[in-house]
């Protein structure tokens, strides 16, 4: 890279750098593995720096980290989307089962454990839009799906997500 | 709005995705109705259960310094009779500096009007998705869309017929763009959307395809035949230049 490319870069992409890591930890579910990843995301985005148009930086290099994620993942042969069923796994939104207990337990280690308790899939749009913030379309070009999918699955993240907290809130108060 | 209505739109509205008009819409069904209060609420409380709670992770020091300091050092180290050279070529290069920033300017000066037309095209493009009001009306028949502009509107735009090619026809609408209300013609390729914005020009020049992105939107812009046109979609650009390429021969009748 000649330096003044240097310069772009570094000002494009290092401002993302605490996103980038936040999505390979939650990605990989791997403190060691997530510094390797951002790492190697680092490195293909210097290389691919050339297909970056401008606009917003964290969503391209999002992209790549989510890649990178992948293919360690898949290296590991612990690719829970592998083994996630989209059927399986859908029991309904939300609203055709109205009963739902109110979230009791919200302290940061039940949280965590729900959340690394998704299949990546849902994890990986919950992430991007309670901790990151993306909008909508931003999710659907960093995850490369359609927007309907993006909202598809956000909406089943959720609900398990509640499922989760709320299944633990009662275990922990039948203790 | 029913409730049904309500329910299904209620995380988008949630998230803040949804157009003004349809939030307080919202807003108000929301104010009236306990039952889908409740689940708004339950929203709201998974989200600060999640945000709340710190699951944010910052990068370690030790990686942010792996990272910035990977790189080669490129700039060589200069030595004491360059200085003068140094100093001159710092002249030289403050007059090239100067003179390329005054041509920025210039430059951004006429970039700006497209700019913003390109920006405009875009919240146009999000805002005809988000209202599920693509087409005001709905056809993948040419001679249905096109008379319907008629009297609508004070130009005929084209709308061919790009089936064959694999873009279908969806409908058409009015829209407003640039001070004045415009053609837009939907088009699908399998699940994307393409809407391309047509108007009269403001002269006849024939004007080759410029290329856009903005927010993950691909645009394209030519003018054909005293019409200018917009095309955008989050259709890959080798598609959508296939569809500008395809849509500009088959316009010419």
């Amino acid at each position: 890279m000649e330096p003044h490319e240097q310069g772009l870069f570094d000002r494009a992409m290092l401002p993302h750098l605490d996103a980038a890591y936040n999505l390979a930890r939650w990605l990989t579910r791997d403190e060691h593995a997530a510094e390797d990843v951002v790492q190697e995301a680092f490195y293909r985005a210097a290389r691919y720096f050339y297909s970056f148009r401008g606009g917003d930086g964290r969503a391209w290099l999002l992209g790549v980290v989510r890649r990178t994620s992948f293919d360690w993942l898949a290296k590991q042969k612990a690719h829970a989307a592998a083994a996630f069923n989209e059927d399986l796994h859908d029991r309904g939104d939300e609203s055709s089962n109205p009963e739902f207990l109110a979230i009791r337990k919200c302290d940061q280690a039940s949280v965590r454990e729900a959340l690394n308790l998704l299949p990546t899939q849902l994890r990986e749009v919950i992430v991007l839009r309670e901790l990151e913030g993306l909008s909508y379309r931003e999710i659907a070009d960093v995850t490369e799906v359609p927007l309907g999918t993006v909202m598809s699955r956000l909406s089943r993240g959720r609900e398990q997500l509640q499922r989760q907290l709320t299944v633990s809130s009662q275990e922990g108060e039948a203790v | 709005m029913t409730c049904l209505e309500v329910q299904a739109l209620l995380q988008s509205y949630s998230d803040g995705e949804l157009d003004l008009v349809r939030h307080v819409e919202m807003e108000e069904h929301l104010k009236g109705c306990d039952k889908c209060a409740e689940q708004e609420k339950r929203l709201q409380s998974l989200r600060s259960a999640v945000t709340s709670s710190s699951q944010y992770y910052h990068a370690p020091t030790s990686l942010r310094r792996r990272i910035q300091f990977a790189r080669p050092r490129t700039l060589p180290i200069r030595r004491r009779p360059l200085l003068r050279w140094a100093a001159m070529a710092a002249g030289v290069l403050f007059l090239i500096g100067s003179s390329a920033l005054f041509g920025m300017l210039l430059s951004r000066i006429s970039n700006s009007t497209e700019d913003r037309l390109a920006e405009a095209v875009v919240a146009n493009h999000v805002r005809s998705l988000q209202v599920g009001h693509l087409t005001d009306v709905v056809s993948s028949d040419r001679h249905t869309v096109k008379p319907w502009f008629k009297g609508k509107l004070d130009f005929s735009p084209q709308v061919p017929d790009l089936s064959a090619q694999g873009y279908t026809l969806a409908g058409g609408r009015l829209d407003y763009l640039t001070d004045r209300p415009v053609a837009a013609l939907a088009y699908q390729r399998r699940l994307h959307t393409i809407n391309l914005f047509v108007w009269p020009a403001f002269n006849d020049e024939e004007k080759a395809m410029r290329n856009l992105s903005r927010q993950g939107y691909h645009l394209r812009s030519w003018q054909q035949a005293g019409m200018t046109y917009w095309a955008i979609s989050d259709l890959n650009e080798k598609e959508l230049d296939e569809f500008a390429r395809i849509f500009q021969e088959h316009s010419v009748e």
